[in-house]
């Protein structure tokens, strides 16, 4: 893994109005320099941020303060150089499998020179047979399959994975985690990933950054130094992950400091 | 696949309706449903054939339209022996077509047999369906007229209320300025306009056109802008991050998010325009089918007038059930996402 950045992100602060309107900080003084090629993954509870930073990333949302850069590039809006897979329920459902994974290259108006890498994306999610079915008909897992493909058929130099696999079954998780490495291996596309989930957390990455809520920002970041490929059940990796409950029961325990405006 | 796991969670559940109703029908009550179904026709035409007629009438028309129902159904039985889904369809429906049969006799016997039903008022069958042989160039005529006037107002109606539609759905100036004007001017039945589009235009069939035209735009260009409006927020950021620039996220996530809906909007339209269409014909056209029944009811011809509305009653079904078909096709995507 190369040590040259892909992205900073500088004092970047978020805040929205809440429905009373109070200005809520979603997001405060966070920096983050994420290292092309690693695969970093963003861990918090639920309010941290972590979304919302993933979107700021994306470019669908605009900091307060502070600014986000690509390669010395201020992000301003999205741009298929940074894809972007959502939860759930983000293919188009009135399209085909395979015309969802060309909308990739529709989008951007590159499809015809780029027809071929259709069906070559399709063999590599392994949904093969599947191309002519529409979303309702095919299964959650490989519906983020799908919009994993939709994401990558544009060349990402870094895929942003906002909790992809939280919606589905553990089975069909651990098999998502593996291809989302063999993916990750085959190019290089540098992945930033938004998870509640530890273990998948271990599983994947080089680096975890955990972040708190109220207001979010960032506690800790942590290396993974585990030898590839990992073993779930591993006593190093329950050391690791031990350690980072730990951390992550203290982080959140720290008392939350009361703000009145 | 790498991954032996994998291949066990990748088949997505297709159901398979027929095949619990397989064989389910014996082909010995399935010919005693066809002819239970067939009957009352069968019936209908012995009778009309045998008991000697009261009033003075052809009775051609009506016999061979009654052979030609039996022999479409017979037609209907046939294509369905093969398939277990299609014979249960023709089952449920021989109770209705048994009761056809029966009306027809029961009509065919207390006008043209009987003269029980006083005339002009309630002619028979036999009266109604001559009406093709007496003047079918004439019908034929008037039901092209009809023909033409609707298609070209409807066909004009949707496209400006699919291209009103996303002017408004997509541009808040538009949306703004016109979309009050059209929710006030497009609760006004379409026929309201009728003296204005009389005086306005040169032909009676022009105006006629107009007034289809409008009817349907209103429902087309509303549904159309609510179709566009009720697209999730997350098809147009996935759009955005994968490069997309306005004119795709109008025309491939808006547009045909919103064809659920406007297919809805011409539902209701084509309801509307066939008012219309009778409506303007009646009152100012020179042809048509409305045209025809004016004309008739001024010579007293109740007979032709039932003979129209028939001809109405067939073409209007075929017209809707093609639309069906079209919808069909276009929103096979969301078979199975809404019951």
């Amino acid at each position: 893994m190369s040590q040259e950045n892909l992205i900073e992100i500088r004092s970047v602060d978020r805040t929205y109005e809440d429905t009373s309107d109070n200005s809520v900080e979603a997001l405060k003084d966070i920096n983050l320099t994420v290292r092309k090629g690693e695969f970093i993954t963003i861990i918090g509870p639920s309010g941290c941020g972590k979304t919302t930073l993933l979107r700021l990333i994306a470019g669908l949302d605009a900091p307060a303060s502070g600014k986000i850069m690509l390669e010395g590039e201020e992000i301003t809006a999205p741009d298929p150089q940074r894809g972007y897979v959502f939860q759930q329920g983000s293919l188009f459902p009135w399209l085909t499998v395979e015309n969802n994974i060309a909308a990739g290259l529709k989008a951007k108006g590159v499809y015809k020179e780029n027809k071929a890498d259709v069906a070559r994306f399709i063999e590599l999610i392994g949904l093969h047979g599947f191309e002519k079915s529409y979303p309702h008909q095919i299964s959650g897992g490989m519906a983020q399959r799908v919009a994993i493909a939709r994401a990558l058929i544009n060349r990402p130099v870094a895929l942003l994975l906002d909790e992809p696999l939280g919606a589905l079954d553990a089975f069909t998780r651990a098999d998502l985690q593996d291809k989302l490495l063999e993916l990750w291996k085959g190019d290089g596309t540098t992945m930033i990933l938004v998870t509640h989930d530890v273990d998948e957390a271990i599983y994947l990455s080089d680096r975890i950054v955990i972040m708190t809520p109220r207001p979010g920002k960032i506690s800790e970041i942590m290396d993974i130094y585990l030898p590839r490929p990992r073993q779930r059940g591993d006593a190093l990796f329950m050391a690791i992950r031990k350690n980072l409950l730990e951390k992550f029961h203290l982080a959140s325990a720290t008392p939350q400091p009361e703000y009145t405006i | 696949m790498n991954n032996p796991i994998f291949k066990n969670f990748g088949a997505a559940p297709v159901s398979n309706r027929s095949s619990v109703s397989q064989n389910s029908i014996s082909n010995q009550r399935y010919l005693g449903w066809v002819l239970f179904s067939l009957i009352g026709l069968i019936v209908a035409e012995i009778v009309n054939l045998t008991v000697p007629d009261t009033q003075e009438i052809n009775n051609l028309a009506y016999r061979i339209a009654l052979l030609g129902l039996i022999l479409l159904y017979l037609g209907i039985a046939a294509f369905s022996w093969f398939n277990a889904d299609r014979r249960g369809k023709f089952i449920t429906r021989a109770p209705f077509r048994l009761a056809m049969g029966i009306i027809l006799t029961l009509w065919d016997l207390l006008s043209t047999k009987f003269d029980i039903l006083p005339l002009p008022f309630f002619p028979g069958p036999s009266k109604v369906t001559g009406v093709i042989l007496e003047e079918y160039g004439f019908l034929l005529q008037n039901t092209g007229y009809s023909m033409r006037l609707f298609f070209l107002g409807f066909l004009s109606g949707i496209i400006l209320g699919v291209g009103t539609g996303i002017l408004i759905g997509w541009f808040a100036k538009v949306h703004y300025w016109v979309f009050p004007v059209l929710k006030i001017t497009g609760v006004v039945p379409a026929v309201a306009w009728m003296p204005f589009a009389l005086t306005v235009f040169p032909t009676s069939f022009v105006a006629g056109v107009f007034l289809i035209a409008i009817c349907a735009w209103f429902p087309v260009a509303y549904m159309t802008t609510q179709g566009m409006a009720s697209t999730q927020k997350i098809y147009f950021e996935v759009a955005k991050t994968l490069g997309a620039k306005q004119s795709y996220l109008l025309f491939h996530v808006a547009l045909p998010n919103a064809v659920p809906q406007i297919f809805t909007g011409i539902s209701t339209a084509n309801g509307l325009a066939f008012t219309t269409l009778v409506v303007s014909e009646m009152m100012g056209a020179q042809g048509g089918l409305g045209y025809y029944i004016n004309w008739a009811k001024a010579w007293s011809s109740y007979y032709k007038v039932y003979a129209a509305i028939i001809i109405m009653a067939v073409l209007f079904s075929i017209i809707m059930k093609g639309i069906a078909l079209i919808q069909n096709r276009l929103l096979i995507w969301q078979r199975g996402l809404v019951k």
